[in-house]
């Protein structure tokens, strides 16, 4: 049995509209050994409907706890909200005796007990902390040495600091060095660690596609040639809302954007086709004529 | 409403709006009990990202209202929809006080009075017939199968009906819903 075993929580953002992020995690967790289980019978994590009710936040997310539990599996998800609701649940259920007694309360309706037996890890975490920068850089066949690239973090993979204690929020590091180990430039540039805007979207539109605007301006300033996230709602906010922003700011950025997989792929060796980069609004072809 | 007046109504608090039970009502909520820990140095709302972009909406000031029992005034605001759960007040906060947890501490005592944005009927309708946020459409299910990736695995609904039901979510839902925020 592959030490580097995992049930895969999919969420909801990723099956809905960002296959390509799916596609390529798969691809490039296969080439690094990862075994990717499915995980049956999940629901969504429960942050959409935190804002609603605090308690169904938990239970949902409990919900989910319980099923990998019975797999006896660790959870690594694609999505960092999912991470990050799952993660923080999953050790306030652990710590927090009243909090786990509540919360079996309502689970027993449905025939479950959180035990607290698994931990759950992103994607980001699986590949610095289980699979490591030395494995991942004996999988690149052809470093990307002519690309600079601006990364965008996620604010769940690393915020609150105090529950989810991964890397430095305030000086992300990790992602920079999981780009480096592609051969690709990581720039810097201002206001890196801010936050795309996407929660607000389904209240608030002017807002937070002026958020992702200023964030591309600030990219552009430094000439990056694509932007790398690892969340499907920060690149729903700079691909799929990117000629939105283009048309109400009458601006042009033509800036890709890659999931991060899609760019350790291509480092590995798979063909864009493969990597699902014809899916991505903004045309990645500036990108690929550079490898 | 002439200039003067709005001026007015704005600077004067009236004894019989403030409920003065209001800040233990927050503080029940697992994540709002240091509300009153909160000093107003303003740091939340200096580094929030999202009041960078909005000419209203001032984290601080949630705070202050939330803290002084303006509970209608709070509740029915637009701007408590506007936090985006970046949590970079949480990581700042010289009190210590989870900002964004307040802010969603205040959003459920919001949807239990029926203040609730219609995004958030759409999702919980989605999740009771899914298990997911979104109904995913039939074209994406194809488009999986095409590229070679697993079926998605279906959520046992009764399952999470009956965790809706047992923690008194389902009726929040018919109560709430009919409030579209936009700001």
């Amino acid at each position: 049995m592959s030490e580097l075993r995992y049930l895969l929580f999919l969420g909801c953002a990723i099956p809905y509209r960002v296959l390509s992020y799916e596609i390529s995690a798969r691809k490039v967790a296969e080439k690094l050994g990862i075994e990717l289980v499915e995980m049956p019978d999940y629901n969504c994590c429960g942050l959409p409907l935190d804002p609603a009710s605090h308690d169904v936040m938990l239970t949902l997310a409990a919900r989910n706890l319980c099923i990998a539990e019975q797999k006896g599996l660790n959870i690594m998800t694609l999505c960092p909200g999912c991470a990050g609701t799952l993660r923080k649940v999953n050790k306030m259920l652990k710590e927090d005796k009243h909090e786990r007694e509540r919360v079996n309360e309502y689970l027993k309706e449905a025939g479950l007990e959180f035990k607290g037996t698994i931990e759950v890890k992103h994607l980001m975490q699986v590949l610095a902390e289980d699979v490591g920068l030395q494995k991942i850089k004996e999988t690149v066949k052809k470093p990307l040495t002519n690309l600079s690239v601006a990364e965008h973090n996620g604010c769940h993979v690393v915020r609150p600091q105090k529950h989810i204690g991964f890397d430095d929020p305030e000086n992300p590091k990790i992602l920079k060095s999981l780009i480096e180990v592609t051969g690709a430039k990581c720039l810097d540039y201002k206001d890196e660690t801010e936050c795309c805007g996407a929660p607000v979207i389904g209240v608030n539109d002017k807002i937070p596609l002026s958020l992702a605007r200023d964030k591309l301006s600030h990219m552009k300033a430094v000439n990056a040639q694509a932007v790398i996230t690892i969340c499907p709602f920060c690149h729903m906010m700079f691909d799929t809302n990117q000629t939105r922003i283009e048309r109400m700011f009458n601006e042009t950025y033509g800036m890709p954007v890659l999931h991060y997989p899609q760019l350790l792929g291509l480092a590995m060796g798979f063909s864009p086709e493969e990597l699902a980069l014809k899916e991505l609004r903004v045309d990645s072809s500036k990108v690929l004529n550079l490898l | 409403m002439n200039e003067k007046k709005e001026i007015e109504t704005k600077a004067t608090l009236k004894i019989t709006d403030i409920d003065m039970r209001f800040k233990n009502e927050v503080k029940k909520i697992p994540g709002g009990e240091r509300i009153m820990m909160c000093f107003q140095c303003g740091t939340c709302t200096a580094d929030c990202p999202i009041a960078r972009f909005s000419d209203s909406y001032r984290p601080r000031q949630i705070l202050r209202m939330a803290q002084l029992g303006l509970k209608d005034r709070v509740l029915s605001s637009d701007q408590l929809w506007l936090c985006a759960a970046c949590y970079t007040c949480v990581d700042h906060c010289p009190q210590d006080v989870e900002i964004s947890s307040v802010i969603r501490a205040l959003r459920n005592i919001a949807v239990r009075e029926g203040y609730m944005p219609s995004v958030f009927k759409e999702l919980a309708g989605a999740i009771l017939e899914t298990g997911l946020a979104y109904k995913i459409p039939e074209l994406r299910l194809k488009r999986r199968q095409e590229a070679g990736l697993p079926p998605l695995p279906k959520a046992n609904i009764e399952s999470v009906l009956k965790l809706f039901n047992r923690t008194g979510f389902s009726k929040l839902v018919g109560k709430g819903g009919n409030s579209d925020v936009r700001t």
